[in-house]
C-alpha cells in the first residue's frame, strides 16, 4: 500500500498546540523555484506513487489516490503553473493540503519536485503585491515572501488553486 | 431499589423519565403504549406505574383499570403523566384507579419528588 | 439533581418531526363529516405529545402554540366540535407553522413570528366560533383570590385539617400514611387518629380505609401546600382545611373560588378547596442556542439490531475458532482453516447486510408528502385528483430517500400540471372527472421500482419530435420510436410547458430529474399513450453503499462495471462485426446490432491495450434502454465493492459514478453506463437508429 516516505510528524511540522510565533508554511520546490503553503492547511506528505488515471480529466488532474479511505484528487503543480512536466523521480512528493471550495472542505494532493523547509513568517518579509513576468500564473499566488537569507519564497493561496474547474464542470450540479 | 414502570408513546419523554428516575436508582422498564405496558407489568411485578394518557394501542386510562384490576397491582402507586388542566382526565384516571397525576410540564426534579413522596 | 434537558432534544425533535407528518397527514385524510375517530385520535396524540414534550424540554412557545392545536382537536375528537373544512385547512396551516417553530428551535434562525401569531389567531377564530356558552373552557387562567389574606387578622400560625378517607382510598395506591409523611416534611405536626369508623371485626375488611385523622400543622405554610398534599385524593376522602390564627381563631378560608364541577361522591357535609393553582412552568426561557446536531441520525427498529448483535456473535464465535487454530497450526488442520474461512467470509457478507438494513426506511417518508401536495396543487389547479400509494412499506437506503425527494415532487407535479386534464376536457374525452395519480414503489430483481402513473392525457409524441426539432435537438430526417420520442423530454434544454406555470416550474424539469435518478445509481424510463395516461418508472439500486462489480481491465487500468448492467459477456467473432455507414462499430448479436464502445477510446487510455475486437472482450450492458457491447481486454473478477465519491474530493466525471478501493488498496473507477454511452456515441440518436434498424 500506500509508502509514506515522510510524515508530517517526522519532518516535524506538525503545528504544536498554542504556537505563540508567527504563521508557519512549508516549503517546497517546483521547477528550480521555492513555494510556501499555510502549514495549518497542510494534511499529510507522502511520496508519489502510482495514482488512479481519471479518464479525459485535464491534464493537470494526475489521478485519484486513496487517503485513509478517502478519494483524493492530485494535481501536478508544474502544470498548473504552467511549466514543463517532468516524470517523477524518487524526490517527488504529494502534499495533502485542505482547500475551501464554496462551503466545503475538499482535500487535494499537490504533486511539488521536493519538500524543502519550514518557515516562520517572522523569519520573512511579505510583500502583498507580488508582480511577476507574464511567464508565470500568479491567480493562486497570494504573496511574495523574502527569506533573510535573500531567497524568494512564494506563497501559495490555496483556495485558489485551480481545481474546481477540473473536474467539476457542469454548471448544472445544484439546479433542483 | 424500587422497580419503575415509564409508559409514554414518546421516546423523548420516555428517555427524560428514564434517564431521571435511573439517576436516581431506581431500576427502570420502559414501555410505549398500554398493552406492552400491561404486558410487561403481568411478567414482573413493579413498584410504581408511571403512564402518559394518551397513547395508541391502549390509552393511560385504560393501562390504569387494567393494572388495578390485577392482583399484585392493587395498592400499587399508578401515576398519569398528563398534560390536561382540565378535570376531567383526571377524573377519568381516578375513576379508573389511578393514585395521582403529575402534570406536564414537569422538570426531572418535580418528577423525582413526586416518585420519592409516593414511594416513601 | 440536575439534568441537560438538551440531551433529549435530538429525540424531542425527531419525534416531533414524525409526528407533524402523522397530524398532516391524517388531516389530509380526514374526509368532513365521516371522521373515523381512530384517525382523529391519532392526530390528537401526535399534537399532545409535541406540547408535553416542548412544556417539558423548554420550548414554550410551540408548547403554547400547539396547545391551542390540541384543544381544538380534543373537541373534535369527543364530538364537541363539527369537522368543518375550514377548521381542518387551519390546523393543516397550522402543521406547517409548527413545522417552521421546531425547524429554528431544532437548527437555529430566524422565526417568522408574525406568521406564528397570524396562525394562532386563526386557530383562536376557529375555536370561538364554538357555541357561545362554551367559550371559556380551560384556556383562562384561573387566578385564584388570594389576596383575601392578612388585612387586620391576627398571624397565620398553622393548620387544622380534618382528613377522613373514604373506604376505597387505598386501593388507589393512596396510602393515608404517605400523606401524613407529606404533613411531617412542611413541619411541626400533631396527628390524632379517629378509629371510631373502626367496624367490629367480624365486618372488617382489611383492604378499605377505617381510620380518620385529626391534622394539627403548627407551620404558617402557604395554603396551597396543604392542598397539594390532598390534591390526588380529594375525591377519595371527606377534608377539612382551616387556617388557624395566632388569636386561636379557626376558621375555614371564606369565599373560596371556583367549586368544582365534579360530582360529589358523598353526600356527607364537607369542606370542598379548589384546586390549587395551576403550577406555571417557566420553562420556555432557557432555549438551547446551540442547533442539535443534524449530521442525522437514524432510528433503528429493534429486529434489526438484535440480528446485528447475532451476527457479530457468529462472527465472534469464527474468530476465536481460527484463532485457536492458528495457536498449534498442524498441516492437517488446512481443511478446518479453509472451512473457518468460508464461514468468516459467510458472516463477515451476513454481518454486511445486516448493517446496510440499517440504512433501509420505508419509501413511507418520502411518499407522506403527496397527499399534501396533490391536495394543494390540484386545488390551486382547479382539478380533480385522487392520489393512490401502494408499497409505502417499500425499504430503500437512507441517501435514496434524501435525494429522491424533489425528483419525485418535479414528476408529480408534472402529471397534476401537464397530465392530468380539468375536469370539463375529461367529461368531454369521456373520462371520469376525478384523474388519478398513482405512486407505487415496490422491489423487483436488486432494485427498487417508483412508478408514478396517471391517467391523463398522455405524452404526443409527434408533439414532442417537432419541439426537438425546433430545438435542433434531433434532425428532422430522423425516425424514432415512440418510446425514443417520449424520450426526449429528458434531453436538456427540452420544456412542454407552452406556457411556464409556477407550478412544474420552467425547463429546468425532466433532465436534471434524470441526472438526479443517475447520480443515485438509477434509471427513469417513460411509457405513454395518448389520451390515456403516462406511466415513469424510476429504477433505484437497493443500496447505494454497495455494489456488485464486475471488474474489467483495458491496458494497465482496471474499471468496475455495474453488474446489474451486464447482460452478458461474449467474445466477438469477426463476422458479427460491422460499420455501420462510417458512423461507427456495431455488431449483430441475435437479431439485434449493438453499437461497440471501446472504452480505451472513450476514457483515451494512454497505456498499451488490445485494439483487435476479436482479442478482446465485448460486456454487453444496458442502461436507459440503450445497450451496448463495452470492449474491454480482460474480464477479472467479479466484487462487492463499496463505493466512494469522486465528488467530495473532486467532481463529477463523464461516465463515472464513483469509485472504490479495491484490494490492494488502489483505486478503481466505477463506470457510469449511461455516460459511458454518452461518450461513446456523443451522438445517442446514432445509438437509437442502430437500434431501429
Amino acid at each position: 500500500m500506500s509508502t509514506e516516505t515522510a510524515t508530517a510528524e517526522t519532518l516535524d511540522i506538525a503545528p504544536r498546540a498554542g504556537e505563540q510565533e508567527g504563521r508557519q508554511y512549508l516549503t517546497f520546490d517546483v521547477a528550480g523555484e521555492t513555494y510556501g503553503v499555510d502549514i495549518l492547511r497542510v494534511q499529510e506528505i507522502r511520496g508519489w506513487e502510482p495514482v488512479t488515471r481519471i479518464p479525459n480529466a485535464h491534464e493537470c488532474v494526475r489521478g485519484v489516490l486513496n487517503l485513509r479511505g478517502a478519494i483524493v484528487p492530485v494535481y501536478d503543480l508544474r502544470l498548473m503553473l504552467e511549466l514543463d512536466w517532468v516524470a517523477y523521480d524518487p524526490e517527488t512528493v504529494v502534499i495533502i493540503i485542505k482547500v475551501r471550495q464554496g462551503d466545503s472542505d475538499k482535500h487535494v494532493g499537490i504533486i511539488v519536485d521536493a519538500v524543502s523547509d519550514v518557515i516562520n513568517e517572522l523569519d520573512i518579509e511579505i510583500s502583498n503585491s507580488p508582480s511577476f513576468g507574464e511567464h508565470i500564473k500568479t491567480e493562486f499566488i497570494a504573496s511574495l515572501a523574502t527569506e533573510k537569507s535573500g531567497g524568494m519564497v512564494m506563497l501559495l493561496d490555496a483556495d485558489r488553486l485551480p481545481i474546481a474547474g477540473a473536474g467539476d464542470d457542469d454548471e448544472d450540479t445544484d439546479a433542483d | 431499589m424500587a422497580s419503575i414502570l415509564a409508559v409514554d408513546d414518546s421516546a423523548s419523554m420516555r428517555q427524560m423519565v428514564s434517564f431521571t428516575l435511573k439517576g436516581a436508582g431506581y431500576d427502570v422498564i420502559e414501555a410505549a403504549d398500554g398493552v406492552e405496558a400491561l404486558n410487561i407489568a403481568r411478567d414482573k411485578s413493579v413498584n410504581l406505574v408511571i403512564t402518559d394518557v394518551n397513547m395508541p394501542n391502549m390509552d393511560g386510562i385504560t393501562l390504569i383499570r387494567e393494572l388495578r384490576n390485577l392482583p399484585a397491582y392493587k395498592f400499587t402507586p399508578l401515576l398519569m403523566l398528563t398534560t390536561e388542566s382540565g378535570a376531567e382526565k383526571k377524573q377519568q384516571g381516578k375513576a379508573a384507579g389511578a393514585t395521582g397525576w403529575i402534570v406536564k410540564p414537569f422538570n426531572p426534579d418535580q418528577l423525582l419528588g413526586t416518585i420519592k413522596k409516593v414511594l416513601g | 439533581m440536575s439534568i441537560d434537558m438538551a440531551q433529549f432534544h435530538q429525540v424531542f425533535f425527531e419525534e416531533s418531526f414524525e409526528g407533524l407528518d402523522i397530524m398532516e397527514s391524517g388531516l389530509l385524510d380526514m374526509d368532513p363529516g365521516a371522521v373515523d375517530s381512530e384517525q382523529i385520535n391519532a392526530i390528537f396524540r401526535a399534537a399532545h405529545s409535541i406540547k408535553g414534550g416542548a412544556g417539558t424540554f423548554g420550548f414554550g412557545e410551540i408548547s403554547n402554540f400547539t396547545h391551542t392545536m390540541e384543544t381544538l382537536l380534543d373537541e373534535m375528537r369527543d364530538g364537541r366540535r363539527e369537522i368543518t373544512t375550514d377548521a381542518v385547512d387551519v390546523l393543516l396551516k397550522s402543521v406547517d407553522v409548527l413545522r417552521d417553530m421546531l425547524t429554528v428551535a431544532q437548527d437555529g434562525g430566524e422565526l417568522d413570528q408574525s406568521s406564528v401569531d397570524a396562525q394562532s389567531r386563526e386557530l383562536k377564530r376557529v375555536l370561538d366560533n364554538r357555541a357561545p356558552g362554551q367559550s371559556q373552557a380551560a384556556d383562562e387562567t384561573p387566578e385564584s383570590a388570594d389576596g383575601a389574606d392578612d388585612d387586620g387578622k391576627a398571624p397565620l400560625i398553622g393548620w387544622h385539617v380534618v382528613f377522613r378517607p373514604h373506604a376505597h382510598m387505598m386501593r388507589t395506591g393512596n396510602d393515608p400514611l404517605r400523606l401524613l409523611r407529606e404533613f411531617h416534611a412542611l413541619g411541626e405536626t400533631r396527628v390524632v387518629c379517629d378509629i371510631s369508623g373502626v367496624p367490629p371485626f367480624h365486618e372488617y375488611e382489611p383492604e378499605d380505609a377505617v381510620l380518620s385523622w385529626d391534622i394539627h400543622l403548627d407551620e404558617p405554610v402557604e395554603k396551597y401546600q396543604v392542598q397539594e398534599i390532598f390534591d390526588w385524593v380529594e375525591d377519595d376522602c371527606d377534608l377539612a382545611i382551616m387556617e388557624v390564627y395566632a388569636d386561636g381563631v379557626e376558621s375555614a378560608p371564606a369565599g373560596e373560588p371556583s367549586q368544582k364541577a365534579a360530582p360529589k361522591p358523598t353526600g356527607k357535609p364537607e369542606l370542598k378547596l379548589a384546586e390549587p393553582p395551576p403550577e406555571r412552568r417557566k420553562g420556555g426561557d432557557r432555549r438551547q442556542k446551540k442547533a442539535a446536531t443534524s449530521a442525522g441520525s437514524i432510528r433503528v427498529d429493534v429486529p434489526k439490531i438484535d440480528s446485528l448483535i447475532n451476527m457479530v456473535g457468529e462472527l465472534v464465535i469464527t474468530q476465536s475458532m481460527l484463532s485457536m487454530l492458528g495457536e498449534d497450526f498442524q498441516h492437517e488442520d488446512l481443511p478446518k482453516l479453509l472451512e473457518g474461512l468460508a464461514q468468516l467470509e459467510r458472516h463477515t457478507r451476513e454481518l454486511q447486510e445486516s448493517v446496510m438494513q440499517i440504512r433501509m426506511m420505508p419509501i413511507s417518508f418520502t411518499f407522506s408528502r403527496f397527499p399534501r401536495l396533490v391536495r394543494d396543487l390540484s386545488t390551486k389547479l382547479g382539478k380533480k385528483i385522487e392520489l393512490k400509494m401502494n408499497g409505502e412499506s417499500t425499504e430503500v437506503d437512507k441517501t435514496v430517500i434524501e435525494k429522491i425527494g424533489d425528483p419525485l415532487v418535479h414528476l408529480v407535479r408534472n402529471s397534476l400540471d401537464h397530465g392530468i386534464e380539468t375536469p370539463e376536457v375529461r367529461r368531454a374525452a369521456g373520462k371520469p372527472e376525478t384523474g388519478t395519480v398513482e405512486l407505487n414503489a415496490y422491489h423487483k430483481g436488486g432494485n427498487i421500482i417508483i412508478e408514478i402513473k396517471d391517467d391523463g392525457k398522455g405524452l404526443d409524441g409527434d408533439l414532442l419530435f417537432r419541439k426537438a426539432v425546433e430545438k435542433g435537438l434531433v434532425r428532422e430526417d430522423e425516425t424514432l420510436t415512440d418510446q425514443q420520442k417520449f424520450e426526449l423530454i429528458f434531453m436538456p434544454g427540452f420544456s412542454t410547458a407552452e406556457k411556464i406555470s409556477d407550478v412544474s416550474g420552467r425547463g429546468v424539469g425532466m433532465d436534471v430529474v434524470r441526472k438526479n435518478i443517475n447520480e443515485l445509481g438509477g434509471s427513469i424510463e417513460i411509457d405513454s399513450e395518448l389520451g390515456v395516461g403516462t406511466d415513469i418508472v424510476i429504477r433505484l439500486p437497493l443500496t447505494l453503499a454497495i455494489l456488485d462489480g464486475q471488474v474489467v481491465r483495458v491496458g494497465d487500468e482496471t474499471y468496475i462495471v455495474p453488474l446489474v448492467s451486464i447482460l452478458e459477456s461474449i467474445q466477438v467473432r469477426p463476422e458479427m462485426i460491422n460499420l455501420v455507414g462510417g458512423k461507427g462499430e456495431a455488431f449483430k448479436l441475435r437479431d439485434e446490432y449493438l453499437p461497440i464502445v471501446r472504452m480505451h477510446e472513450v476514457f483515451d487510455v494512454p497505456s498499451e491495450h488490445v485494439e483487435e475486437l476479436t482479442e478482446g472482450l465485448l460486456v454487453i450492458v444496458e442502461a436507459e434502454g440503450h445497450k451496448c457491447g463495452l470492449f474491454v481486454d480482460d474480464l477479472l473478477g467479479q466484487h462487492q465493492v463499496v463505493i466512494k465519491s469522486l465528488e467530495e474530493n473532486y467532481g463529477s466525471v463523464e461516465g463515472v459514478s464513483g469509485a472504490t478501493i479495491l484490494g490492494d488498496g488502489s483505486v478503481a473507477l466505477i463506470l457510469d453506463i449511461t455516460g459511458v454511452i454518452r461518450l461513446g456515441g456523443n451522438r445517442p440518436e446514432d445509438f437509437r437508429l442502430q437500434r431501429t434498424a
